[in-house]
């Protein structure tokens, strides 16, 4: 679980030997509590009157070019800005970027991030609102991957009506809870977020690790939360049981807010070494559970109820010796491509990748440690990171949408 | 009873020296006397009896408790006009033309004066204060033993006298600090200081090239010209000089020490008529205003972005509704910044509770005789100066609408409005 090498590069004498030699310099990771920090506020598309408002509910100390047209957003919007001119910078720094590019010419994103990109400080982060164009996403992905310091990039997609909706990710990616979610693409539609308090939901897998940091996250976020595991949970039980969806629905027949599919298992191997039992044991677990749960508990999905489903980066990118795994946690995001729901109802999906959990614990040095650095962020994540992103996944309004955790890892798109 | 039209007959102030320079060796005393009497020559005004004169410093010695009476005593105005000190810092001038116009138009007098003046060469020094405490106790000990006692505290240190700071009492930075800071806030470069300052310089050149001076000021003590000013100074040179201030403001784009005096001739219509003395602009209105730079944050020189949007809703008119902009280079950097807090609408929102910016102005329209930047910065007579500029560039043009805003230390402004007579 530890990672020797990030605390020994924090260490006065290892960590300038490291740097010198030119290796990984992973930062600290900021992860809890509100925002703090000045947020610079650009662009003026159709969403910068929303962004502008919701800075402002947060109380964050923002600030703006004197000239931009964003300022008269940021006025409208109650929020007290102060201004930032690039050509008398002084020693402004700030903890947060966020440029609204819909409609921006490209030329746009050079003015706004070429003078400030360096005044961004430790965990800091970078949010750019777009309007759907894949241009965005290049600059976002490079950007995240030259940025440093632990600071993050991420790309909002504003559909043309959801202006109004961005504010539960607008928050979430400012906030430190939001680590380890960097160089990501996230599709804000016109769905309504629904806070977590008083909402009732089912994590499976919720006895240890992931599973259990998703609960506890849940929980303080005010949800009853009910923890579903072979032992030591709420409910114990085999998710792959014959009648587990039956015993699940009789159970939730009043009602269920927030399903979290999280219960998964490896048995790794190589495929032609793979023999079917191992194969069809994993798939059954990560991926035909989860389904027929799904289908069995849709009849007491209340309105607007959450789907969450915790995938994995093999599934994206593939990984040698998980042809099983990633077959399954695909398979979910499939699930996420294809149910059908109704009643403001949405299924969405978190990607962790390198997350330090006994499973990684357990794995080979040489694996491990390329697991860890092999990510914008240098080290690797921790289970409240996949946490957070669920929480956030299911207090929002989002859907279909599929968000990793990975630190925006080198490994698949 | 309907307030009277206030006329600005005309003004006089000597050429404003730097400190230490022409006038090392003037008193305020000495310097408003001059332009007493040299706007008593040029309204031949010899041996009348004025309803008032009004004037201030800011720089004032113990002994100037009635500057400015003693100063008419000392002119060739008539002995019998009443006179009074007033004084707000660098709004003392200004404030010294509303109050005498705010007469005349009450009908409380017909005519006065309104002066200004300032001496950073002539400055008073004080007694050290423990020194003084102990002088003090040593007058009040009533016997022998107890002025032994009292003698006994005097100290080697406490022959160091005090001599006046250019600091805020409140905050112990001095004016440049404050400066410095607003200007950071609000991104000020400097590039668009040095440029406010080389257009100070070259406007006020120009103008003396073509004689617009030539009746407003009286030269003095040899000065014929301002001596700060610099007609051949460029980006270029200003380019070269070092930061004092923050990291923008350099000793070419702030106003230096200076010493000079000025006047303004107010009077009512009637008066003027009588005596067939042409008007050059009428005062219509002014305001003050304040801020809190001491908890608050706010910055020390930017109370006239409050001042104005007050007066412009009083009298109903816009910001860009105005011929000519007097605005007091105390700083280019502060120029810059209330006009950029005016064109804010951040500010005009959460400052001043608008739901619009103030608006900008047509640069091409400030301070186009010159400024502070370029005639240098007598505290209390800038306002004299600026008003009596304005006036005769009103009247210059036939007419139109200007506006002056003076920064002032304490957190103060004051803005006032003038009409141009035909």
């Amino acid at each position: 679980m530890s990672d020797r090498y990030a605390r020994l590069v924090r260490m006065p004498v290892a960590g300038g030997v490291a740097k010198r030699v030119g290796l990984p310099q992973p930062v600290a990771l900021e992860r809890e509590g509100p925002f703090r920090g000045r947020v610079l506020l650009g662009g003026a598309g159709r969403v910068a009157r929303s962004a502008a408002s919701v800075l402002a509910a947060m109380e964050v100390d923002a600030a703006t070019a004197l000239d931009d047209p964003v300022r008269e957003h940021a006025a409208a919007a109650g929020l007290g800005a102060a201004v930032f001119n690039p050509l008398a910078p002084a020693d402004q720094r700030f903890k947060a970027l966020v440029f609204d590019a819909t409609g921006a010419e490209l030329v746009e994103l050079h003015r706004f991030f070429h003078p400030t990109v360096r005044r961004i400080l430790p965990s800091g982060r970078v949010i750019v609102l777009g309007d759907g164009r894949r241009a965005l996403e290049g600059f976002t992905r490079s950007l995240g991957k030259e940025i440093g310091r632990g600071a993050t990039v991420n790309l909002v997609h504003v559909s043309e009506g959801a202006e109004e909706r961005i504010g539960d990710t607008l928050r979430f990616l400012l906030e430190p809870r939001s680590a380890y979610v960097s160089g990501q693409v996230i599709r804000v539609g016109a769905g309504e977020g629904v806070p977590l308090a008083g909402r009732t939901a089912l994590v499976t897998g919720a006895s240890r690790g992931i599973g259990a940091a998703i609960a506890d996250v849940l929980e303080r976020e005010g949800a009853e939360v009910v923890r579903l595991d072979l032992r030591d949970a709420d409910i114990e039980l085999d998710i792959t049981a014959e009648d587990a969806p039956a015993v699940l629905a009789e159970r939730f027949a009043d009602g269920l807010d927030v399903l979290v599919h999280n219960a998964g298992i490896t048995k790794d191997r190589t495929l032609g070494k793979m023999p079917e039992e191992r194969w069809q044991a994993v798939l059954e677990v990560n991926l035909f559970a989860p389904q027929r749960i799904t289908d069995a508990l849709l009849g007491v999905l209340r309105e607007r109820g959450r789907i969450v489903c915790v995938s994995s980066l093999s599934a994206i990118a593939g990984n040698a010796g998980q042809t099983n795994y990633a077959t399954s946690k695909a398979g979910l995001l499939d699930l996420v491509d294809t149910l059908e729901l109704s009643g403001g109802s949405t299924i969405n999906a978190v990607a962790p990748g390198f997350i330090e959990t006994a499973m990684t614990a357990a794995m080979p040095l040489g694996v491990r440690e390329a697991g860890r650095r092999l990510n914008s962020l240098r080290q690797g994540g921790l289970p409240v990171d996949v946490a957070e992103t669920v929480a956030w996944l299911a207090a929002s309004g989002l859907d279909r949408n599929v968000v990793r955790v990975c630190g925006q890892s080198l490994l698949g798109a | 009873m309907k307030p009277r039209r206030v006329a600005i007959i005309g003004g006089n102030r000597i050429p404003f020296a730097r400190s230490n320079g022409a006038y090392a060796h003037a008193s305020d005393q000495d310097m408003l006397t001059a332009v007493l009497d040299g706007l008593v020559e040029r309204f031949s005004l010899e041996g009348e009896r004025l309803g008032e004169v009004v004037a201030g410093a800011v720089l004032k010695h113990a002994r100037d408790r009635d500057l400015t009476r003693e100063s008419v005593l000392g002119s060739r105005l008539a002995p019998e006009t009443p006179a009074y000190d007033l004084q707000q810092a660098c709004g003392t001038g200004l404030e010294t033309v509303i109050t005498v116009a705010n007469k005349i138009a009450l009908g409380q007098i017909d005519v006065g004066v309104a002066g200004g003046v300032d001496t950073a060469s002539d400055a008073p020094i004080a007694v050290n204060e423990d020194l003084r405490q102990i002088l003090l106790d040593l007058q009040r000990a009533k016997s022998l033993p107890a002025r032994a006692r009292t003698l006994t505290r005097l100290r080697p240190g406490q022959v160091v006298p005090e001599i006046p700071r250019n600091a805020e009492p409140r905050t112990g930075l001095s004016m440049g600090e404050h400066a410095a800071r607003t200007a950071a806030e609000w991104g000020i470069t400097r590039l668009e200081q040095d440029e406010l300052a080389v257009a100070s310089h070259r406007n006020m050149a120009a103008a003396y090239e073509r004689g617009f001076y030539a009746d407003l000021i009286t030269p003095y003590l040899g000065l014929e010209r301002d001596q700060n000013l610099r007609p051949d100074t460029s980006l270029e040179k200003l380019a070269k000089l070092k930061p004092v201030f923050g990291d923008t403001m350099t000793a070419g784009n702030s106003t230096p020490l200076t010493d000079g005096a000025s006047t303004v001739l107010l009077a009512s219509e009637e008066w003027a008529a009588e005596r067939g003395l042409p008007v050059l602009a009428y005062f219509v209105d002014a305001q003050t205003a304040a801020v809190d730079h001491v908890h608050k944050g706010e910055g020390l020189l930017m109370a006239p972005a409050y001042a104005l949007p007050a007066l412009l809703d009083r009298a109903g008119l816009g910001l860009a509704d105005f011929d000519l902009y007097e605005i007091h280079e105390a700083f280019a950097s502060q120029v810059l910044a209330t006009l950029a807090a005016w064109r804010d609408p951040v500010f005009a929102r959460e400052r001043l509770g608008r739901d619009a910016a103030v608006g900008e102005i047509d640069r091409s329209r400030l301070n186009v005789n010159g400024g502070s930047l370029a005639a240098g910065h007598p505290f209390a007579a800038t306002g004299g100066r600026i008003v009596a500029t304005l006036a005769k560039a009103l009247h210059e043009r036939g007419g139109g609408r200007g506006v002056i805003s003076i920064c002032a230390a304490g957190g103060q402004g004051v803005v006032a409005i003038l009409e141009g007579a035909a």
